[in-house]
Formats: structure tokens, C-alpha cells, sequence
């Protein structure tokens, strides 16, 4: 007997590999596989909204008219290092990793919140604490950040601190990444953080839908406005395919679905936006590198 | 005051089950709940035990990690309540690292990071001084006395290194309203068995007592009525069955003493009776003949003056008349006389014949003498004419007279029957005295004559009375004449 023959195997693997990204399963493999499109997502927005995620895909899907995947993990860093790998085509970033890597990534779009493609960091503190005012009364607390590789929930109130004078990395008697947005807010809102810093515009969307989680939390201070959350694509993607991406987000607001999806996600728009937008974020880089 | 000793049998027995029975359920219903109580206790321990080894394994990665975040928030799923059994649900979860201190708790506002144990002070306080220094190496399970909670400490081990321990704090209470449910649950399914059992054992309870209450009964009633009939004795083969049985026969035996007793009071009263009357009759017989003699003589030899004539054949009436009755109050036996022979059953018959016919009675023989027997005739003949005018006269208008002989074993046997009305119990015991008697005529000395001569002849009289048929039963031996 001899092995099963080779021409069997490669076809029920081809069907198996043609299956997989319509149901959006499919793990970032180092083959380039068919010919979908791979969006990374990470929590610059509530993404544990599985059914609303699913239903975002398919109107991509529908605009580009190619299969789409959404790719999650667990934290930044991983869809950034994907990104950068070329493993994915193109991510929902937090300016700040988008700064730092701005060399290997093209700026696709920006959303716009409150009509502008800005947002701001919030500092958050347990409701009850009545107190608090600030980062002042917060020294020697226990601090929750969300994310090594956010700018709200991490570059600023490290930069806040050390434009105060301070050594962030000694300020609080404990911090701890959450890893999402989210998980600040609960963290802060339980008693298990005295303070956080969140994303403003992912706190305003808790608010509207899970106002007993914010209730739990008041906001002390508000970062000066700065560049969203852009999507970037990898530097090497095909331009055909950038233009597509960009077109589809860009005409997101004048398409009925688009505009549904929109409302969900609190967001008015997508713009085309300018590099520029995130000098201010470069600028705190540029600043905590220094020291 | 009546106490329970007092009490009948009727509810005394039937308590006593009921209390048994109760007493039997109560145990049993203490006995589950007490194993019921250490089954919850064990498996809430063991639940906790399993809970804080598997925390204990999953913290280990978070705890060398130094995620904070992760770590709470297994604390956090670990804690989800299980609807049916919230008293699994621990009240507050700790971790402490390797100095004590805690690393994240359920309850951040209350054991907030970084603080000793001892500063919380609540029921954390209690722990405090209990937890080993050097650390647990083992699960230990920590029941401080004044606290309302018990712990489970876990040890947080990864390569042999204690990286801190995992604390589960348990409300003692916590299941207290669980258990009650179940309590409540026993107790319903207790009394649901009592609703059943009760009924059931009362009723043979009962059963048990009645037999009893029927002996009490029977012994309340023989002193007045001494008689076995119509007693509603226990019946069967126990031990009351048994009771019953010997105190019926009991009451037969004392019947039949009362029976003897009366008839030796009777029959000396009788004897006595005779010995009086034959006394009297004596004493009266020696001045009546001396009387009438003189009365004869001068009757003879007199001047035949007709008053006196008159005067003296009134006075010859009234003693002779006075010697017939005690004549008949003097039996005597004469010795000399000759056997009775079956003739004399004929002859005696055709003497009854007038009587019977006017009241239109038929008279029955049964039984007739095959030989003459070796006794008086006179006397035997007086006998049963006694007894067969007396059953004539007694027996209904048309009725019948039944008589009946046997001479068998040196023993005579005449029976007469009539089938008139019975004589009443009062007078029963007077039948064989004198000038006793039921009817309107005749001087009663009948029945004491007969008495009189079958007593000379060593026999014995005995009547049976029941409504329709009235039995003089005389037996006369003969064997040693």
C-alpha cells in the first residue's frame, strides 16, 4: 500500500481554505491565503461586540466584493506586529503605534467623533471618591492602565505626569494594564483601580450603553484633543487595494448600511486625513523618549 | 385528678402507638437532618476545596505574570453565583503574594491591592493571625471561633516556589436558608407519613385494646349476672384468646357452685320444712285421734240429742279435714308394699283420662317398663299422678302432656312435660315447699309430697322451665332395693 495520493489532499485542503474566511475563522497564517482582506481590530472601540462585528464585515465584504477577515488579540502590540509583518493588510489603530511605526504603514482613514477626527484621553476615578481632582490626589494609589501601546490609555497620562515633573513609573504605588478600554472603566468602577485613563470616546460610548458600568466612574481630567484612532494599511499593500479599503471607509457615511453601522459605533464619519493629525502624539513620544 | 394511669385502655393503648410512632418519625426526621446538615457541610468544603485548587492553578500564570487584571477577573468568574445552591457562592476571595500582602481580591474596596492582612481588620483580621508565617504547603481549612466565616487557603505553588496563597472566605450562615428548605422539605414528607401512619396505627391499635376492654366489660357484669351467655368475650388463639377462654369457663364453674349452693340451701330449707311439719303433725294427730274418738263414741253411745248430733257431725268434718292435711303433710313410707309394675302406667293413665279430656289435653307416653321393678307402687303411683294432674292442669287449653320412662342401670327415669305457660323464676325456687303453689286451687301440698316420697326413696326432683314446656324429671335408683 502506498500513501493516499497527493491530488485528494490538495483539493479538500483548497476547499477547506476557501471555506474558512467566509466564516471569518480563519488565523493569520504565514501563507497569503485566497485572496481576502484582513482587517486587524484592537479596543480602540468596544470590540467585544461580536454580532455588530460580524455585521461590519459582510458590508465590507460587500464593498470591496472579496472575503473579509477581522483579526483580534489579545492586546496592541500583536496587531501592530502583524501588521508591520504583513500578515494582515490593514488594522484599527491607536495613534500611537500608528506614530511609531508610521514608516511601514500609509494612513487609510480617520473616523470622525463629534465631526472632527479628534478624541481625548480621559482620567477616571471610582464615582465615590469625591475628592480626587486629579492626578495629584491619585499619588501612591493603585493606577489601571489599559494598554502598553495606547495613547490614551497609557502615552498620555505617562506624559501628563512626567510634563508635571514626575516619574511615572514611580508615582502610583501599583498600576496594571486591563487591556481594554472597557476593563478600565470596570476596574475603576469596582474599587480595584483608584484612577484610570480611558479613551474618551470609548467611555462616551459606554455611557450610552452600559451607563451602569460609568455610573461607577466620574471623569477628573480630559487630555487636550488628539488624533482618533486611524485605520492604516500596511505600507506594501497593493494601491488598488489601499484605494479600495479607503474608498469603502471614506463612503461609509453616504451608504444606508454604512450610516447604520455608523450609529452603532457612535462614529459620524470616516475622513481621509493628514499625517499631521497625530503630531501632537508624536510630540509626547518625542518628549517620553527624551527622558 | 385522673392520671394517665387512670386512663382506659381504649385511649391508653392507642396513645402509646401514636407517641411511638411520632417518637419513631421525630428520630428518623432528626436522624436525616443531622446527616443531611454533615452532607451539605461536606460538600460545600469539598466544593470549596475543588474551587481553591483549580484558582490556585489558574492564578499561578497571572501571579508570575504580574497580571493584575487577569487574575481579577478569574476571581470575578470564579465567583458567579449558582442559582440553585447560592450557599456555594464564596463571600469574599483573596490572593495574597508571597508577602502577605494582597495581590487582588473580589472585594477591591475592602481589601484594596498592596494591603496587609491585618489592616483590613473585618473578617480578614481573623485570618490574619491564624496563617502560617512560612505559608501553607497544604489546602488548610480555617474555622476562626468568633468569626461568622471559615476560610480555605490555598497555596499558590509553581515549581516548588510559593508565589502566595489563594484565600476563600465562606459565610458559616450562608447555607442556613438552604438547609431550611431542606428541613422544611423532611418535615413536610414526615408529616405527609404521620397522616398516613396515624390513622393506620390508631385503627390497630384499637383492634389491640378491644379484646381487652371486652374482658374488662364481661368481669364488670359477672358479679350481678353470672352467667357465660351472651359475654362478648376476645376470641383466638393469644394469650387475651386464651384469657377469654378461661374466664368463661370460670363463670360456668362459678354458675354451677351458685347453682349447687342454692339448690343445698333449697333442699335443707325443705328437709327442715319437713322435719317442722312432721313434728306439728305429730303434735296435732295424738289430740286429733284422742277427738275423734270421743266424737265417734258419742255418736255410738250417745242420747242423740240433735243439736249436739248436729253440733258433733260439724266438728267430725272440720278435724277430719284437719287429719287429711297433715296426713298429706306426713308422708310416710310403708315398706311393705309391691313393685311397680308397667299395669300401673296404664292404671294411671285412665285415672288422668277424665281430667285431661275436659281440658281437651292429649297425654303422649314415651318409653314404656319392660319389668316390674322393685319399687313402691303406691308411692311411685302417687308420684306420677302428682305430676301428670299438675302438668293437665297446667298445660294450655287443648295443649299436651308428655310423659316419659326409662328404667335402665338401676335407675328409674319418669319425665312429665306440658307445654303451658313456664313457671316464673321467682317461684322456682319455692316449688317444692308447701302451700306454694301458682294456681288459684288446691292447697300447694301436691309438688311437696312428691318432693317428699322421692326424697324417701333416695331419688332426686328436678324441674327445667322454659316458655312452652315444663319438665319434672324424677329419678328413683332401684338397683339396691
Amino acid at each position: 500500500m502506498g500513501f493516499p495520493s497527493h491530488p485528494t489532499f490538495s483539493a479538500s485542503r483548497r476547499r477547506f481554505l476557501a471555506a474558512a474566511p467566509a466564516l471569518g475563522l480563519l488565523p493569520v497564517r504565514s501563507a497569503r491565503a485566497a485572496a481576502g482582506l484582513r482587517i486587524g481590530l484592537t479596543p480602540v472601540f468596544l470590540d467585544d461586540q461580536i454580532s455588530f462585528n460580524a455585521r461590519w464585515r459582510r458590508w465590507f465584504e460587500d464593498k470591496l466584493e472579496r472575503p473579509v477577515t477581522f483579526v483580534q488579540r489579545g492586546n496592541y502590540r500583536e496587531v501592530v506586529d502583524l501588521l508591520v509583518a504583513g500578515k494582515i493588510d490593514c488594522a484599527w489603530l491607536c495613534g500611537y503605534p500608528y506614530v511609531r511605526h508610521r514608516r511601514h504603514l500609509r494612513l487609510a482613514a480617520v473616523p470622525l467623533w463629534q465631526g472632527k477626527p479628534l478624541y481625548q484621553s480621559y482620567l477616571i476615578v471610582p464615582a465615590a471618591e469625591a475628592a480626587v481632582r486629579g492626578f495629584a490626589e491619585l499619588r501612591g494609589r493603585v493606577f489601571a492602565y489599559s494598554d502598553p501601546d495606547s495613547n490614551s490609555g497609557f502615552l498620555y497620562p505617562q506624559y501628563a505626569l512626567r510634563n508635571g515633573g514626575e516619574n511615572p513609573a514611580r508615582y502610583f504605588s501599583r498600576t496594571f494594564f486591563t487591556w481594554s478600554h472597557r476593563n478600565v472603566v470596570e476596574a475603576v468602577s469596582v474599587g480595584l483601580a483608584d484612577g484610570g485613563a480611558v479613551d474618551g470616546y470609548v467611555w462616551e460610548m459606554l455611557a450610552r450603553i452600559r451607563p451602569t458600568l460609568t455610573a461607577g466612574t466620574r471623569v477628573v481630567e480630559r487630555s487636550p484633543l488628539l488624533g482618533f484612532p486611524p485605520f492604516v494599511a500596511r505600507g506594501d499593500l497593493p494601491e488598488a487595494e489601499f484605494r479600495a479599503v479607503r474608498a469603502a471607509l471614506l463612503g461609509m457615511a453616504s451608504d444606508p448600511r454604512g450610516v447604520e453601522l455608523l450609529g452603532r459605533l457612535g462614529l459620524d464619519g470616516f475622513s481621509p486625513g493628514t499625517p499631521d493629525l497625530f503630531d501632537g502624539i508624536a510630540r509626547m513620544i518625542e518628549r517620553m523618549g527624551r527622558a | 385528678m385522673k392520671g394517665f394511669e387512670d386512663l382506659s385502655l381504649r385511649w391508653k393503648i392507642p396513645l402509646r402507638v401514636m407517641g411511638a410512632v411520632v417518637g419513631t418519625a421525630l428520630a428518623v426526621t432528626i436522624a436525616l437532618l443531622v446527616r443531611d446538615y454533615d452532607d451539605m457541610k461536606a460538600n460545600l468544603e469539598s466544593h470549596a476545596k475543588s474551587l481553591g485548587r483549580v484558582l490556585a492553578n489558574t492564578l499561578v500564570t497571572p501571579m508570575l505574570h504580574d497580571d493584575l487584571w487577569r487574575a481579577f477577573e478569574i476571581l470575578q468568574s470564579a465567583r458567579q453565583a449558582v442559582p440553585a445552591a447560592p450557599e456555594l457562592e464564596a463571600q469574599v476571595m483573596v490572593v495574597l503574594d508571597a508577602e502577605r500582602r494582597v495581590f487582588v481580591s473580589s472585594r477591591p474596596r475592602e481589601y484594596p491591592i498592596g494591603s496587609g492582612l491585618g489592616e483590613g481588620g473585618g473578617i480578614l483580621g481573623s485570618l490574619a493571625g491564624m496563617l502560617d508565617p512560612e505559608g501553607p504547603v497544604e489546602q488548610r481549612v480555617f474555622e476562626p471561633r468568633d468569626g461568622a466565616f471559615y476560610f480555605v487557603v490555598s497555596p499558590l505553588v509553581a515549581d516548588g516556589v510559593l508565589l502566595g496563597q489563594v484565600a476563600l472566605g465562606y459565610s458559616k450562615k450562608a447555607f442556613l436558608p438552604r438547609y431550611l428548605d431542606i428541613a422544611l422539605r423532611a418535615g413536610a414528607i414526615t408529616l405527609l407519613a404521620l397522616a398516613v401512619l396515624l390513622p393506620v396505627s390508631w385503627f390497630w391499635a384499637r383492634r389491640t385494646a378491644r379484646p381487652l376492654l371486652q374482658l374488662a366489660q364481661a368481669m364488670e357484669t359477672v358479679p350481678s349476672q353470672p352467667a357465660a351467655v351472651g359475654l362478648d368475650l376476645p376470641r383466638g388463639g393469644d394469650e387475651i384468646g386464651r384469657l377469654g377462654v378461661s374466664f368463661e369457663r370460670m363463670v360456668g364453674e362459678l354458675k354451677k357452685r351458685q347453682d349447687l349452693e342454692q339448690q343445698m340451701l333449697a333442699s335443707e330449707r325443705l328437709a327442715a320444712v319437713g322435719r317442722l311439719s312432721a313434728g306439728i303433725a305429730h303434735e296435732i294427730n295424738n289430740p286429733l285421734g284422742g277427738m275423734l274418738t270421743a266424737i265417734k263414741t258419742y255418736q255410738r253411745h250417745g242420747d242423740g240429742d240433735p243439736l249436739a248430733v248436729q253440733t258433733l257431725s260439724l266438728l267430725e268434718r272440720g278435724l277430719s279435714q284437719i287429719r287429711n292435711t297433715v296426713a298429706a303433710l306426713l308422708v310416710e313410707t310403708r315398706t311393705q308394699d309391691r313393685r311397680f309394675e308397667a299395669a300401673d302406667v296404664d292404671d294411671l293413665l285412665i285415672l288422668v283420662e277424665g281430667e285431661a279430656h275436659a281440658r281437651g289435653v292429649r297425654i303422649e307416653v314415651a318409653g314404656r317398663l319392660e319389668e316390674s321393678l322393685p319399687l313402691p307402687a303406691t308411692l311411685l303411683r302417687q308420684i306420677l299422678l302428682n305430676l301428670l294432674l299438675n302438668a293437665v292442669a297446667a298445660a294450655a287449653e287443648g295443649g299436651r302432656v308428655r310423659l316419659g320412662l326409662a328404667a335402665a342401670d338401676g335407675m328409674l327415669r319418669a319425665s312429665v312435660c306440658n307445654d303451658g305457660e313456664h313457671i316464673p323464676e321467682a317461684q322456682m325456687a319455692y316449688l317444692f315447699e308447701p302451700f306454694a303453689t301458682g294456681r288459684e286451687k288446691g292447697h300447694g301440698l301436691g309438688l311437696w309430697v312428691v318432693y317428699q316420697i322421692v326424697r324417701e326413696l333416695g331419688g332426686g326432683l328436678s324441674v327445667d322451665s322454659e316458655p312452652g314446656c315444663t319438665t319434672f324429671r324424677v329419678e328413683i335408683p332401684y338397683a339396691d332395693r
